[in-house]
Protein backbone atom coordinates (compact mmCIF):
# COMPACT_ATOMS: atom_id res chain seq x y z
CA UNK A 1 0.00 0.00 0.00
CA UNK A 2 2.65 2.46 1.06
CA UNK A 3 4.71 1.62 -1.98
CA UNK A 4 1.72 2.30 -4.15
CA UNK A 5 1.24 5.65 -2.42
CA UNK A 6 4.86 6.65 -2.89
CA UNK A 7 4.85 5.72 -6.51
CA UNK A 8 1.63 7.70 -7.08
CA UNK A 9 3.14 10.70 -5.37
CA UNK A 10 6.25 10.26 -7.44
CA UNK A 11 4.26 10.32 -10.63
CA UNK A 12 2.23 13.31 -9.53
CA UNK A 13 5.39 15.15 -8.61
CA UNK A 14 7.03 14.36 -11.91
CA UNK A 15 4.15 15.76 -13.85
CA UNK A 16 2.86 18.53 -11.64
CA UNK A 17 5.82 19.30 -9.32
CA UNK A 18 6.29 22.79 -10.61
CA UNK A 19 2.57 23.52 -10.29
CA UNK A 20 2.63 22.43 -6.65
CA UNK A 21 5.71 24.55 -6.04
CA UNK A 22 4.08 27.58 -7.61
CA UNK A 23 1.12 26.95 -5.31
CA UNK A 24 3.42 26.86 -2.30
CA UNK A 25 5.11 30.07 -3.41
CA UNK A 26 1.75 31.80 -3.89
CA UNK A 27 0.55 30.63 -0.50
CA UNK A 28 3.70 31.88 1.21
CA UNK A 29 3.68 35.23 -0.56
CA UNK A 30 0.02 35.81 0.20
CA UNK A 31 0.35 34.76 3.84
CA UNK A 32 3.50 36.81 4.40
CA UNK A 33 2.37 40.01 2.71
CA UNK A 34 -1.10 39.84 4.23
CA UNK A 35 0.27 39.18 7.72
CA UNK A 36 2.60 42.16 7.45
CA UNK A 37 -0.14 44.46 6.19
CA UNK A 38 -2.46 43.00 8.81
CA UNK A 39 0.08 43.93 11.49
CA UNK A 40 0.24 47.48 10.18
CA UNK A 41 -3.55 47.68 10.28
CA UNK A 42 -3.57 46.14 13.75
CA UNK A 43 -0.98 48.60 15.05
CA UNK A 44 -2.84 51.55 13.55
CA UNK A 45 -6.08 50.44 15.17
CA UNK A 46 -4.41 49.71 18.49
CA UNK A 47 -2.66 53.09 18.52
CA UNK A 48 -5.78 54.98 17.50
CA UNK A 49 -7.84 53.20 20.11
CA UNK A 50 -5.47 54.08 22.93
CA UNK A 51 -5.20 57.83 22.28
CA UNK A 52 -6.15 59.23 25.65
CA UNK A 53 -8.78 61.89 26.04
CA UNK A 54 -10.17 63.46 29.16
CA UNK A 55 -12.95 65.75 30.24
CA UNK A 56 -10.64 68.72 29.67
CA UNK A 57 -10.18 68.10 25.96
CA UNK A 58 -12.37 70.03 23.58
CA UNK A 59 -15.58 68.49 22.39
CA UNK A 60 -14.52 67.91 18.79
CA UNK A 61 -11.48 65.92 19.82
CA UNK A 62 -13.52 63.88 22.25
CA UNK A 63 -16.20 63.22 19.67
CA UNK A 64 -13.69 62.21 16.99
CA UNK A 65 -11.79 59.88 19.26
CA UNK A 66 -14.95 58.23 20.46
CA UNK A 67 -16.13 57.82 16.86
CA UNK A 68 -12.80 56.25 15.91
CA UNK A 69 -13.10 53.78 18.76
CA UNK A 70 -16.60 52.77 17.70
CA UNK A 71 -15.61 52.32 14.07
CA UNK A 72 -12.62 50.20 14.99
CA UNK A 73 -14.69 48.09 17.32
CA UNK A 74 -17.29 47.50 14.61
CA UNK A 75 -14.56 46.53 12.16
CA UNK A 76 -13.05 44.08 14.62
CA UNK A 77 -16.38 42.46 15.47
CA UNK A 78 -17.45 42.06 11.85
CA UNK A 79 -14.22 40.58 10.54
CA UNK A 80 -13.58 38.38 13.54
CA UNK A 81 -17.16 37.22 13.60
CA UNK A 82 -17.57 36.01 10.02
CA UNK A 83 -15.75 33.29 8.06
CA UNK A 84 -12.92 34.52 5.87
CA UNK A 85 -14.23 32.44 2.98
CA UNK A 86 -17.44 34.47 3.07
CA UNK A 87 -15.56 37.74 3.44
CA UNK A 88 -13.67 36.88 0.27
CA UNK A 89 -16.86 36.19 -1.66
CA UNK A 90 -18.56 39.21 -0.18
CA UNK A 91 -15.81 41.63 -1.15
CA UNK A 92 -15.01 40.00 -4.50
CA UNK A 93 -18.58 40.12 -5.73
CA UNK A 94 -19.71 43.08 -3.67
CA UNK A 95 -17.53 45.64 -5.36
CA UNK A 96 -18.80 45.09 -8.93
CA UNK A 97 -22.32 44.88 -7.55
CA UNK A 98 -22.15 48.35 -6.07
CA UNK A 99 -19.63 50.15 -8.22
CA UNK A 100 -19.75 48.22 -11.45
CA UNK A 101 -15.99 47.65 -11.43
CA UNK A 102 -14.53 44.24 -10.83
CA UNK A 103 -11.12 43.51 -9.34
CA UNK A 104 -8.77 43.10 -12.25
CA UNK A 105 -6.18 41.32 -10.23
CA UNK A 106 -6.95 38.34 -8.03
CA UNK A 107 -3.82 39.07 -6.00
CA UNK A 108 -5.10 42.46 -4.96
CA UNK A 109 -8.38 41.20 -3.68
CA UNK A 110 -6.80 38.18 -1.96
CA UNK A 111 -4.24 40.29 -0.15
CA UNK A 112 -6.94 42.77 0.75
CA UNK A 113 -9.22 40.16 2.28
CA UNK A 114 -6.56 38.32 4.26
CA UNK A 115 -4.95 41.58 5.47
CA UNK A 116 -8.23 43.02 6.68
CA UNK A 117 -9.06 39.77 8.41
CA UNK A 118 -5.64 39.58 10.08
CA UNK A 119 -5.84 43.25 11.03
CA UNK A 120 -9.04 42.60 12.95
CA UNK A 121 -7.33 39.97 15.06
CA UNK A 122 -4.16 42.03 15.50
CA UNK A 123 -6.05 45.17 16.55
CA UNK A 124 -7.10 43.54 19.79
CA UNK A 125 -3.67 42.02 20.40
CA UNK A 126 -1.97 45.36 19.90
CA UNK A 127 -4.39 47.20 22.14
CA UNK A 128 -3.89 44.57 24.82
CA UNK A 129 -0.14 44.77 24.29
CA UNK A 130 -0.13 48.53 24.74
CA UNK A 131 -2.30 48.33 27.85
CA UNK A 132 -0.04 45.68 29.36
CA UNK A 133 2.97 48.01 29.47
CA UNK A 134 2.79 49.62 32.89
CA UNK A 135 1.78 53.28 32.78
CA UNK A 136 4.85 54.13 34.80
CA UNK A 137 7.01 53.94 31.70
CA UNK A 138 4.60 56.26 29.95
CA UNK A 139 4.87 58.72 32.81
CA UNK A 140 8.63 58.33 32.86
CA UNK A 141 8.67 59.31 29.19
CA UNK A 142 6.37 62.27 29.78
CA UNK A 143 8.45 63.40 32.73
CA UNK A 144 11.50 63.91 30.49
CA UNK A 145 9.38 65.90 28.08
CA UNK A 146 8.23 63.36 25.51
CA UNK A 147 4.79 63.84 24.07
CA UNK A 148 2.27 61.03 23.63
CA UNK A 149 3.57 60.06 20.20
CA UNK A 150 7.23 60.04 21.15
CA UNK A 151 6.47 57.94 24.21
CA UNK A 152 4.53 55.55 22.00
CA UNK A 153 7.16 55.35 19.31
CA UNK A 154 10.30 54.99 21.41
CA UNK A 155 9.10 53.33 24.59
CA UNK A 156 5.73 51.63 24.35
CA UNK A 157 5.47 50.23 20.83
CA UNK A 158 8.87 48.49 20.72
CA UNK A 159 7.89 46.62 23.87
CA UNK A 160 4.41 45.95 22.54
CA UNK A 161 5.86 44.49 19.37
CA UNK A 162 8.11 42.20 21.34
CA UNK A 163 5.29 41.10 23.62
CA UNK A 164 2.86 40.28 20.85
CA UNK A 165 5.37 38.59 18.59
CA UNK A 166 3.98 35.17 19.57
CA UNK A 167 0.52 36.30 18.50
CA UNK A 168 1.87 37.63 15.23
CA UNK A 169 3.51 34.25 14.69
CA UNK A 170 0.25 32.52 15.47
CA UNK A 171 -1.58 34.65 12.96
CA UNK A 172 1.07 33.97 10.37
CA UNK A 173 0.72 30.22 10.76
CA UNK A 174 -3.05 30.48 10.64
CA UNK A 175 -2.73 32.53 7.47
CA UNK A 176 -0.45 29.99 5.81
CA UNK A 177 -3.20 27.43 6.29
CA UNK A 178 -6.30 29.55 5.94
CA UNK A 179 -5.33 31.31 2.75
CA UNK A 180 -6.49 27.99 1.29
CA UNK A 181 -10.03 29.31 1.37
CA UNK A 182 -9.12 31.88 -1.24
CA UNK A 183 -9.56 29.21 -3.93
CA UNK A 184 -13.21 30.23 -3.72
CA UNK A 185 -12.48 33.36 -5.71
CA UNK A 186 -9.97 31.63 -7.95
CA UNK A 187 -6.67 32.33 -6.22
CA UNK A 188 -4.23 29.57 -7.15
CA UNK A 189 -2.59 28.77 -3.84
CA UNK A 190 -1.22 25.44 -2.70
CA UNK A 191 -4.64 24.01 -1.94
CA UNK A 192 -6.13 25.21 -5.22
CA UNK A 193 -3.44 23.20 -6.97
CA UNK A 194 -4.68 20.10 -5.19
CA UNK A 195 -8.21 20.72 -6.37
CA UNK A 196 -7.06 21.24 -9.90
CA UNK A 197 -4.60 18.36 -10.17
CA UNK A 198 -6.61 15.73 -8.37
CA UNK A 199 -9.67 16.68 -10.37
CA UNK A 200 -7.69 16.12 -13.57
CA UNK A 201 -6.03 12.81 -12.71
CA UNK A 202 -8.29 11.40 -9.97
CA UNK A 203 -5.43 10.86 -7.49
CA UNK A 204 -7.19 12.40 -4.52
CA UNK A 205 -5.42 10.65 -1.69
CA UNK A 206 -1.83 10.92 -2.93
CA UNK A 207 -2.35 14.58 -3.67
CA UNK A 208 -3.94 15.18 -0.27
CA UNK A 209 -0.98 13.48 1.37
CA UNK A 210 1.38 15.81 -0.42
CA UNK A 211 -0.71 18.76 0.71
CA UNK A 212 -0.73 17.61 4.32
CA UNK A 213 3.03 17.14 4.39
CA UNK A 214 3.58 20.35 2.46
CA UNK A 215 1.48 22.50 4.81
CA UNK A 216 3.05 20.90 7.85
CA UNK A 217 6.54 21.63 6.57
CA UNK A 218 5.60 25.24 5.89
CA UNK A 219 4.15 25.82 9.32
CA UNK A 220 7.02 24.04 11.07
CA UNK A 221 9.48 26.18 9.18
CA UNK A 222 7.49 29.27 10.06
CA UNK A 223 7.43 28.52 13.78
CA UNK A 224 11.14 27.73 13.72
CA UNK A 225 11.93 31.09 12.12
CA UNK A 226 9.60 32.92 14.46
CA UNK A 227 11.29 31.45 17.50
CA UNK A 228 14.61 32.64 16.14
CA UNK A 229 13.27 36.14 15.69
CA UNK A 230 11.77 36.14 19.17
CA UNK A 231 15.06 35.11 20.67
CA UNK A 232 16.88 37.81 18.78
CA UNK A 233 14.45 40.49 19.94
CA UNK A 234 14.72 39.43 23.56
CA UNK A 235 18.23 40.86 23.56
CA UNK A 236 21.31 39.72 25.39
CA UNK A 237 20.77 38.03 28.69
CA UNK A 238 23.98 39.37 30.18
CA UNK A 239 25.96 42.58 30.06
CA UNK A 240 29.55 43.57 30.54
CA UNK A 241 30.78 46.07 33.04
CA UNK A 242 32.63 48.94 31.49
CA UNK A 243 35.96 50.18 32.74
CA UNK A 244 35.18 53.31 34.71
CA UNK A 245 38.49 55.13 34.21
CA UNK A 246 37.95 55.12 30.51
CA UNK A 247 34.47 56.49 30.97
CA UNK A 248 35.52 59.28 33.24
CA UNK A 249 37.92 60.44 30.58
CA UNK A 250 35.21 60.43 27.95
CA UNK A 251 32.78 62.10 30.28
CA UNK A 252 35.39 64.73 31.07
CA UNK A 253 35.17 66.02 27.53
CA UNK A 254 31.65 67.13 28.24
CA UNK A 255 31.40 70.65 29.55
CA UNK A 256 28.27 72.21 30.84
CA UNK A 257 26.93 75.22 29.02
CA UNK A 258 28.33 78.46 30.45
CA UNK A 259 25.01 80.16 30.93
CA UNK A 260 23.28 77.04 32.10
CA UNK A 261 20.63 77.18 34.71
CA UNK A 262 22.29 73.98 35.67
CA UNK A 263 22.74 72.92 39.24
CA UNK A 264 26.39 72.16 38.85
CA UNK A 265 27.66 75.62 38.07
CA UNK A 266 30.24 75.97 40.78
CA UNK A 267 30.71 72.78 42.62
CA UNK A 268 31.56 70.42 39.82
CA UNK A 269 34.05 72.56 38.01
CA UNK A 270 36.84 70.18 38.96
CA UNK A 271 35.17 67.18 37.48
CA UNK A 272 34.30 69.02 34.34
CA UNK A 273 37.79 70.23 33.81
CA UNK A 274 39.00 66.72 34.27
CA UNK A 275 40.98 67.32 37.43
CA UNK B 1 17.80 86.45 47.90
CA UNK B 2 14.45 85.39 46.50
CA UNK B 3 14.54 83.76 43.12
CA UNK B 4 11.35 81.76 42.70
CA UNK B 5 11.42 78.98 40.12
CA UNK B 6 8.05 77.55 40.99
CA UNK B 7 5.09 79.20 42.63
CA UNK B 8 2.06 77.09 43.40
CA UNK B 9 -0.98 79.30 43.86
CA UNK B 10 -4.33 78.19 45.32
CA UNK B 11 -3.97 74.73 43.86
CA UNK B 12 -6.91 72.38 44.37
CA UNK B 13 -7.41 68.91 43.02
CA UNK B 14 -10.57 66.86 43.21
CA UNK B 15 -10.99 63.27 42.10
CA UNK B 16 -14.72 62.94 41.56
CA UNK B 17 -16.04 64.23 44.85
CA UNK B 18 -12.85 63.49 46.75
CA UNK B 19 -11.01 66.75 47.45
CA UNK B 20 -7.41 65.56 47.62
CA UNK B 21 -5.67 68.93 47.58
CA UNK B 22 -7.22 72.09 48.98
CA UNK B 23 -5.88 75.53 48.27
CA UNK B 24 -2.19 74.64 48.29
CA UNK B 25 0.15 77.62 48.22
CA UNK B 26 3.92 77.54 48.28
CA UNK B 27 7.06 78.67 46.53
CA UNK B 28 10.29 76.97 45.52
CA UNK B 29 13.32 79.22 45.16
CA UNK B 30 16.49 78.41 43.29
CA UNK B 31 18.72 76.19 45.37
CA UNK B 32 15.98 75.16 47.79
CA UNK B 33 15.82 71.59 48.94
CA UNK B 34 12.22 71.27 50.05
CA UNK B 35 11.00 68.14 51.79
CA UNK B 36 7.31 67.36 51.78
CA UNK B 37 6.31 65.11 54.64
CA UNK B 38 2.95 63.87 55.83
CA UNK B 39 0.82 60.82 56.44
CA UNK B 40 -0.11 58.38 53.72
CA UNK B 41 -3.00 59.68 51.65
CA UNK B 42 -2.42 63.32 52.53
CA UNK B 43 -1.95 64.16 48.84
CA UNK B 44 1.83 64.46 48.53
CA UNK B 45 2.14 62.40 45.37
CA UNK B 46 -0.84 64.11 43.83
CA UNK B 47 0.78 67.48 44.48
CA UNK B 48 3.99 66.46 42.70
CA UNK B 49 2.02 64.98 39.82
CA UNK B 50 0.07 68.22 39.49
CA UNK B 51 3.28 70.22 39.44
CA UNK B 52 4.61 68.01 36.64
CA UNK B 53 1.28 68.25 34.82
CA UNK B 54 0.73 64.51 35.03
CA UNK B 55 -2.59 65.44 36.63
CA UNK B 56 -4.72 68.38 35.63
CA UNK B 57 -5.50 70.78 38.42
CA UNK B 58 -9.08 71.44 39.35
CA UNK B 59 -8.36 75.08 40.19
CA UNK B 60 -5.34 77.25 40.85
CA UNK B 61 -2.16 77.91 38.97
CA UNK B 62 1.47 76.92 38.80
CA UNK B 63 3.89 79.65 37.87
CA UNK B 64 7.22 78.67 36.38
CA UNK B 65 9.42 81.77 36.39
CA UNK B 66 6.25 83.75 36.72
CA UNK B 67 4.48 82.12 33.80
CA UNK B 68 1.38 80.00 34.33
CA UNK B 69 1.96 76.55 32.87
CA UNK B 70 -1.49 75.13 33.49
CA UNK B 71 -3.53 77.01 30.91
CA UNK B 72 -2.02 75.44 27.82
CA UNK B 73 -0.11 78.57 26.81
CA UNK B 74 3.20 76.99 27.75
CA UNK B 75 4.11 73.78 25.97
CA UNK B 76 3.75 70.98 28.52
CA UNK B 77 6.58 68.93 27.04
CA UNK B 78 9.06 71.78 27.10
CA UNK B 79 8.10 72.58 30.67
CA UNK B 80 8.43 68.95 31.76
CA UNK B 81 11.86 68.73 30.21
CA UNK B 82 12.93 71.51 32.60
CA UNK B 83 11.21 69.96 35.61
CA UNK B 84 12.64 66.50 36.19
CA UNK B 85 10.82 63.82 38.09
CA UNK B 86 12.04 60.73 39.89
CA UNK B 87 9.39 58.15 40.72
CA UNK B 88 9.00 55.68 43.53
CA UNK B 89 8.85 52.85 40.98
CA UNK B 90 11.81 54.11 38.87
CA UNK B 91 9.90 53.93 35.59
CA UNK B 92 12.96 53.23 33.48
CA UNK B 93 12.43 52.24 29.86
CA UNK B 94 12.74 48.47 29.79
CA UNK B 95 13.54 48.28 26.09
CA UNK B 96 16.69 50.37 26.40
CA UNK B 97 20.08 50.03 28.02
CA UNK B 98 21.03 52.21 30.95
CA UNK B 99 22.95 54.52 28.64
CA UNK B 100 20.11 54.81 26.14
CA UNK B 101 17.68 55.57 28.96
CA UNK B 102 19.77 58.65 29.69
CA UNK B 103 20.18 59.65 26.05
CA UNK B 104 16.75 59.27 24.49
CA UNK B 105 15.22 62.37 26.07
CA UNK B 106 18.18 64.53 25.13
CA UNK B 107 18.07 63.31 21.55
CA UNK B 108 14.35 63.33 20.93
CA UNK B 109 13.17 66.14 23.18
CA UNK B 110 16.14 68.53 23.33
CA UNK B 111 17.44 67.57 19.86
CA UNK B 112 20.99 67.16 21.07
CA UNK B 113 23.41 65.32 18.81
CA UNK B 114 24.11 61.72 19.60
CA UNK B 115 27.77 62.13 20.60
CA UNK B 116 27.03 65.01 22.92
CA UNK B 117 24.04 63.22 24.40
CA UNK B 118 26.28 60.25 25.08
CA UNK B 119 28.92 62.37 26.76
CA UNK B 120 26.35 64.07 28.88
CA UNK B 121 24.67 60.79 29.81
CA UNK B 122 28.05 59.36 30.83
CA UNK B 123 28.81 62.43 32.87
CA UNK B 124 25.67 62.07 34.94
CA UNK B 125 25.81 58.27 35.12
CA UNK B 126 29.31 58.65 36.45
CA UNK B 127 28.01 61.13 38.98
CA UNK B 128 25.53 58.61 40.38
CA UNK B 129 28.11 55.82 40.20
CA UNK B 130 26.38 53.88 37.45
CA UNK B 131 28.79 54.44 34.58
CA UNK B 132 30.09 50.85 34.60
CA UNK B 133 26.58 49.61 33.94
CA UNK B 134 25.82 51.52 30.75
CA UNK B 135 25.24 48.33 28.78
CA UNK B 136 22.89 46.75 31.28
CA UNK B 137 19.15 46.74 30.88
CA UNK B 138 16.84 47.85 33.70
CA UNK B 139 15.74 44.27 34.37
CA UNK B 140 19.34 43.32 35.08
CA UNK B 141 20.17 45.77 37.87
CA UNK B 142 19.07 46.18 41.48
CA UNK B 143 16.44 48.59 42.74
CA UNK B 144 18.95 51.04 44.16
CA UNK B 145 20.86 51.00 40.90
CA UNK B 146 17.67 51.54 38.94
CA UNK B 147 16.82 54.56 41.02
CA UNK B 148 20.28 56.01 40.52
CA UNK B 149 19.90 55.55 36.78
CA UNK B 150 16.50 57.22 36.97
CA UNK B 151 18.13 60.16 38.71
CA UNK B 152 20.83 60.31 36.04
CA UNK B 153 18.18 60.17 33.34
CA UNK B 154 16.41 63.14 34.89
CA UNK B 155 19.69 65.04 35.38
CA UNK B 156 20.75 64.44 31.79
CA UNK B 157 17.90 66.73 30.72
CA UNK B 158 19.62 69.40 32.84
CA UNK B 159 16.42 70.36 34.60
CA UNK B 160 16.11 73.40 36.71
CA UNK B 161 14.35 71.56 39.45
CA UNK B 162 14.02 67.89 40.32
CA UNK B 163 10.91 66.39 41.87
CA UNK B 164 11.27 63.17 43.86
CA UNK B 165 8.28 61.07 44.89
CA UNK B 166 9.42 58.80 47.71
CA UNK B 167 12.50 57.71 45.79
CA UNK B 168 13.57 55.19 48.42
CA UNK B 169 10.23 53.69 49.45
CA UNK B 170 10.32 50.80 47.00
CA UNK B 171 13.87 49.83 47.92
CA UNK B 172 15.23 47.14 50.17
CA UNK B 173 16.69 48.76 53.31
CA UNK B 174 20.29 48.10 52.33
CA UNK B 175 19.84 50.08 49.12
CA UNK B 176 18.25 53.17 50.61
CA UNK B 177 21.63 54.60 51.56
CA UNK B 178 23.14 54.65 48.09
CA UNK B 179 20.20 56.63 46.71
CA UNK B 180 20.12 59.05 49.64
CA UNK B 181 23.84 59.61 49.17
CA UNK B 182 23.27 60.64 45.57
CA UNK B 183 20.51 62.99 46.65
CA UNK B 184 22.72 64.48 49.32
CA UNK B 185 25.44 65.15 46.81
CA UNK B 186 22.91 66.84 44.55
CA UNK B 187 21.82 68.97 47.48
CA UNK B 188 25.38 70.01 48.18
CA UNK B 189 25.71 70.91 44.49
CA UNK B 190 22.84 73.36 45.04
CA UNK B 191 20.42 71.47 42.88
CA UNK B 192 16.88 72.70 43.43
CA UNK B 193 14.85 69.78 44.70
CA UNK B 194 11.33 69.07 45.87
CA UNK B 195 11.31 65.76 47.72
CA UNK B 196 8.36 63.80 49.03
CA UNK B 197 9.90 61.53 51.62
CA UNK B 198 9.36 59.32 54.61
CA UNK B 199 13.07 59.57 55.45
CA UNK B 200 12.91 62.00 58.34
CA UNK B 201 16.67 62.14 58.71
CA UNK B 202 16.94 63.40 55.13
CA UNK B 203 14.18 65.96 55.70
CA UNK B 204 15.81 67.20 58.87
CA UNK B 205 19.49 67.18 57.90
CA UNK B 206 19.57 67.81 54.17
CA UNK B 207 16.61 69.96 53.26
CA UNK B 208 16.50 73.72 53.62
CA UNK B 209 12.74 73.85 53.92
CA UNK B 210 10.13 71.39 55.20
CA UNK B 211 6.46 71.27 54.25
CA UNK B 212 4.12 69.19 56.36
CA UNK B 213 0.90 68.13 54.65
CA UNK B 214 -2.22 66.71 56.24
CA UNK B 215 -5.52 65.93 54.54
CA UNK B 216 -4.76 67.89 51.41
CA UNK B 217 -3.61 71.11 53.03
CA UNK B 218 -0.23 72.47 54.06
CA UNK B 219 -0.55 72.29 57.79
CA UNK B 220 2.82 73.81 58.55
CA UNK B 221 6.03 74.76 56.77
CA UNK B 222 9.34 76.25 57.70
CA UNK B 223 12.99 75.58 58.44
CA UNK B 224 13.75 71.97 59.31
CA UNK B 225 15.08 72.93 62.75
CA UNK B 226 11.83 74.68 63.50
CA UNK B 227 9.55 71.90 62.25
CA UNK B 228 11.47 69.10 63.90
CA UNK B 229 12.22 70.67 67.24
CA UNK B 230 9.42 73.10 67.80
CA UNK B 231 6.43 72.53 65.55
CA UNK B 232 3.50 74.87 66.04
CA UNK B 233 0.70 72.63 64.91
CA UNK B 234 -0.61 69.84 67.08
CA UNK B 235 -1.05 67.67 64.02
CA UNK B 236 2.60 68.13 62.99
CA UNK B 237 3.70 67.27 66.46
CA UNK B 238 1.73 64.03 66.65
CA UNK B 239 2.78 63.01 63.13
CA UNK B 240 6.44 63.49 63.96
CA UNK B 241 6.06 61.72 67.26
CA UNK B 242 4.46 58.78 65.53
CA UNK B 243 6.93 58.51 62.69
CA UNK B 244 10.09 59.15 64.72
CA UNK B 245 9.15 56.45 67.23
CA UNK B 246 8.66 53.82 64.57
N1 LIG C 1 -6.22 58.78 40.18
C1 LIG C 1 -6.89 58.87 41.34
N2 LIG C 1 -8.22 58.74 41.37
C2 LIG C 1 -8.91 58.87 42.52
N3 LIG C 1 -8.33 59.11 43.71
C3 LIG C 1 -7.01 59.26 43.76
C4 LIG C 1 -6.21 59.14 42.57
N4 LIG C 1 -4.91 59.33 42.92
C5 LIG C 1 -4.92 59.54 44.24
N5 LIG C 1 -6.17 59.51 44.75
C6 LIG C 1 -6.53 59.73 46.15
O1 LIG C 1 -5.93 60.91 46.59
C7 LIG C 1 -5.50 60.80 47.93
C8 LIG C 1 -4.07 61.25 48.05
O2 LIG C 1 -3.24 60.35 47.36
P1 LIG C 1 -1.69 60.55 47.24
O3 LIG C 1 -1.16 59.40 46.47
O4 LIG C 1 -1.41 61.90 46.71
O5 LIG C 1 -1.23 60.46 48.74
P2 LIG C 1 0.25 60.45 49.31
O6 LIG C 1 0.32 61.53 50.30
O7 LIG C 1 1.24 60.46 48.22
O8 LIG C 1 0.28 59.06 50.06
P3 LIG C 1 1.48 58.01 50.20
O9 LIG C 1 2.36 58.50 51.31
O10 LIG C 1 0.79 56.73 50.57
O11 LIG C 1 2.16 57.92 48.90
C9 LIG C 1 -5.75 59.36 48.34
O12 LIG C 1 -6.89 59.34 49.15
C10 LIG C 1 -6.00 58.64 47.07
O13 LIG C 1 -6.93 57.63 47.27
MG1 LIG D 1 2.61 58.98 47.42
Amino acid sequence: MLIQLFSDIGKLWEKYGSVYLTGIANTLILATVATLIGCVIGFLCGILKTIPYGPNDNIIKRFLLRLIRIIIQAYVEVFRGTPMILQAVFIYYGLPYFFGVAFKDIWTVSILVVSINTGAYMAESVRGGIMSIDVGQFEGAKAIGMNHWQAMLYVILPQTLRNILPQIGNNYIINVKDTSVMFIIGFSDFFAVHKMVSGAVFKYFPSATMEMVGYLCLTLLASFLLRKIEKKMAGKSNYELVNTDQLVMTAGTYSLPKDAASPFDEVNKDIREGK
Amino acid sequence: MENPILEVRHLSKTFGTNAVLKDIDFTVNKGDVTSIIGASGSGKSTLLRCINLLETLTTGEILYHGQDVTKGKVNASEYRAKVGMVFQSFNLFNNMTVLKNCMIGQEKVSHIKKEEARDRALYYLNKVGMAPYINARPAQISGGQKQRVAIARALAMEPEILLFDEPTSALDPEMVGEVLDVMKSLASDKMTMLVVTHEMAFARDVSTHVVYMADGVIEEEGLPEKIFTNPESLSTRSFLKRILNE
